[in-house]
């Protein structure tokens, strides 16, 4: 019996349990899948949190409810990969030896790794990346008299890189609704040149920031935080107060990634950015937030991922060669503040454009506008997650690869990043 | 693409902000006319062990290295690096370094 295992029960090592039990021969393979725990939390759904919007116990379920039969389960702490010897090494010491091996342990906010930030954790800065972040930050917001807020991005890249912006939208949004508004100073803070990596996005964003009358700090990138003082300290002296602050820490690969020596500087899995192998190890793939893929770290994203690895797992085992498939394809619902959301929808060569979604001219899902039917799309994702992305089901009209048709190029710039690559040649004008 | 002349060497290719297109037209007088440009003034001893580093790497991965992985590397610390490339040193170095600009994660 060979054996496929799959590290990690998130959102990628469920999707790929469940592809890969269906392509795999039950008499031939034995899938195993190892997690430390048996809670799946739709991570998507942190941010509703400190808002009220959501309670953790409408958002986490079981992780075993979510694989298949025939999948072995494994709840334990995995001391490290040996991948010399193609096995598992468990904290016990005992191991599992393994043919194929998929690594999906997804990334981490790590506050340690900025001077300071423990200092002041859960007293007056805050994530919303972690169960107990979130709800801490809801109680938090709830009793704040007003004051000055600051959203941070500390270090990129982040997952979901959006929802910092969400959160300074929702904050704003919320403080209106309860006419708190005039009371409280909000401030994004980030290391990049704008709201967004992208230029068309970022300005989009930009300007969202402006009308909300959100300040916006740029390249700003934090050597220590002062919790005492209340400040953040920027490498070029520059220094940020803040009455609260909200931030989003490192995000790091598993530590375990670390101990078995196979990590870049952020501890994610060297990648094939097309084929999802290992760029070391024949028999290791990765996937999602895990790798060091310049693509989003971002459940779409691991779903895309999925069909391509599924397939190039197969081709590895039957000794064909790769497809170098994955275009580094992501699909994002930003929500923007009174009841609308932005849709995006780009990859590796495509930065988010304007258009419409998933068919040009109908749509119905505009791209890169605030919209009321991107709300109720992202609201309705929530059910989708559970019954259609996780058990390795297609998202009717969404393929693993982008689609140019129903985007918009805005004029030409001259400082357009989005020129060529794969899909130009579809384009239709809108 | 636009073409640039620095100092006295043969115009190069370069993108609309002013990296390199193509990393074999690089020369050490270029690095110099760049880091003027960028006001990172004359380039030091220290300048040279951080654009040689991420030269390296670059030729080895393809990838622009991040801070994070020049000060793990034990080149130079990250405070060092902001106060040789005042005001955003991954992408100072990099264009003094005659590489692409830095791939933001999205």
């Amino acid at each position: 019996m060979k054996r496929l295992i799959i590290l990690g029960a998130g959102t990628a090592g469920t999707i790929m349990a469940n592809l890969m039990r269906r392509r795999l021969s039950r008499a031939e393979w034995a899938v195993t899948i190892i997690d430390r725990d048996n809670e799946h939390y739709y991570q998507p759904g942190f941010l509703f949190v400190p808002f009220g919007f959501y309670k953790l116990k409408n958002i986490v379920k079981p992780r075993a409810r979510f694989l298949p039969r025939g999948v072995e389960f494994i709840i334990a702490e995995v001391d490290r990969i040996d991948p010399a010897a193609s096995k598992i090494v468990f904290q016990d010491g005992s191991d599992l030896p393994y043919d194929y091996l998929i690594v999906a342990t997804g990334a981490y906010i790590v506050p340690s790794e900025t001077p300071g930030m423990l200092d002041g954790w859960r007293d007056t800065i805050f994530d919303f990346y972690t169960p107990d972040g979130a709800t801490a930050l809801a109680d938090k917001l709830a009793a704040f008299p007003g004051g000055r807020i600051v959203i941070h991005i500390n270090e990129t890249p982040i997952k979901c890189p959006v929802a910092p912006l969400e959160f300074a939208f929702f904050c704003d949004d919320c403080l209106r609704r309860h006419h708190r508004r005039d009371k409280i100073e909000l401030v994004f803070v980030t290391p990049l040149p704008g709201a967004f990596t992208k230029p068309v996005a970022s300005k989009t964003f930009g300007t969202m920031l402006d009308e909300k009358r959100i300040q916006m700090v740029t390249d700003f990138n934090a050597e220590r935080i002062d919790a005492a003082a209340r400040k953040i300290i920027g490498y070029d002296g520059r220094e940020i107060p803040y009455d609260l602050l909200v931030t989003v820490p490192t995000n790091m690969g598993s530590e375990m990634i670390e101990r078995s020596g196979m990590g870049n500087e952020f501890r994610f899995l060297p990648t094939d950015p097309h084929t999802l192998r290992s760029k070391k190890y024949e028999n290791v793939f990765a996937i999602g937030d895990a790798t060091d893929l310049p693509s989003s770290k971002a459940g779409s994203v691991a779903h895309f991922q999925a069909e391509i690895l599924a397939e190039n797992l197969m081709r590895a085992i039957e000794g064909k060669p790769l497809e170098p498939a994955f275009d580094g394809h992501s699909n994002c619902f930003i929500e923007s503040g009174k009841r609308k959301a932005i849709l995006i929808d780009f990859n590796y060569d495509v930065e988010p454009l304007p258009g419409r979604f998933p068919f040009p001219l109908v749509g119905p899902m505009p791209l890169l506008k605030p919209s009321r039917i991107n709300h109720w799309g992202k609201a309705a994702f929530r059910w989708i997650y559970w019954h259609i992305l996780l058990p390795g089901r297609p998202i009717p009209f969404v393929p693993a690869r982008m689609k140019m048709a129903g985007k918009k190029r805005p004029a030409e710039t001259g400082g357009g990043t989005a020129s060529g690559a794969g899909g130009a040649k579809n384009e239709k004008k809108g | 693409m636009p073409q640039k002349q620095f100092g006295t060497a043969a115009a190069v290719d370069v993108d609309a902000e002013g990296f390199l297109a193509d990393f074999s037209q690089w020369t050490r007088e270029i690095a110099a006319a760049i880091a003027k440009e960028e006001g990172v003034g004359e380039l030091t001893p220290a300048h040279w062990k951080v654009i040689e580093f991420m030269q390296k790497e670059f030729k080895e991965n393809g990838q622009v290295p991040s801070v994070r992985k020049l000060n793990k590397s034990g080149v130079v610390s990250t405070k060092e690096l902001y106060d040789l490339f005042p005001g955003g040193p991954a992408k100072k170095a990099a264009k003094i370094a005659g590489m692409k600009k830095p791939e933001g994660c999205v």
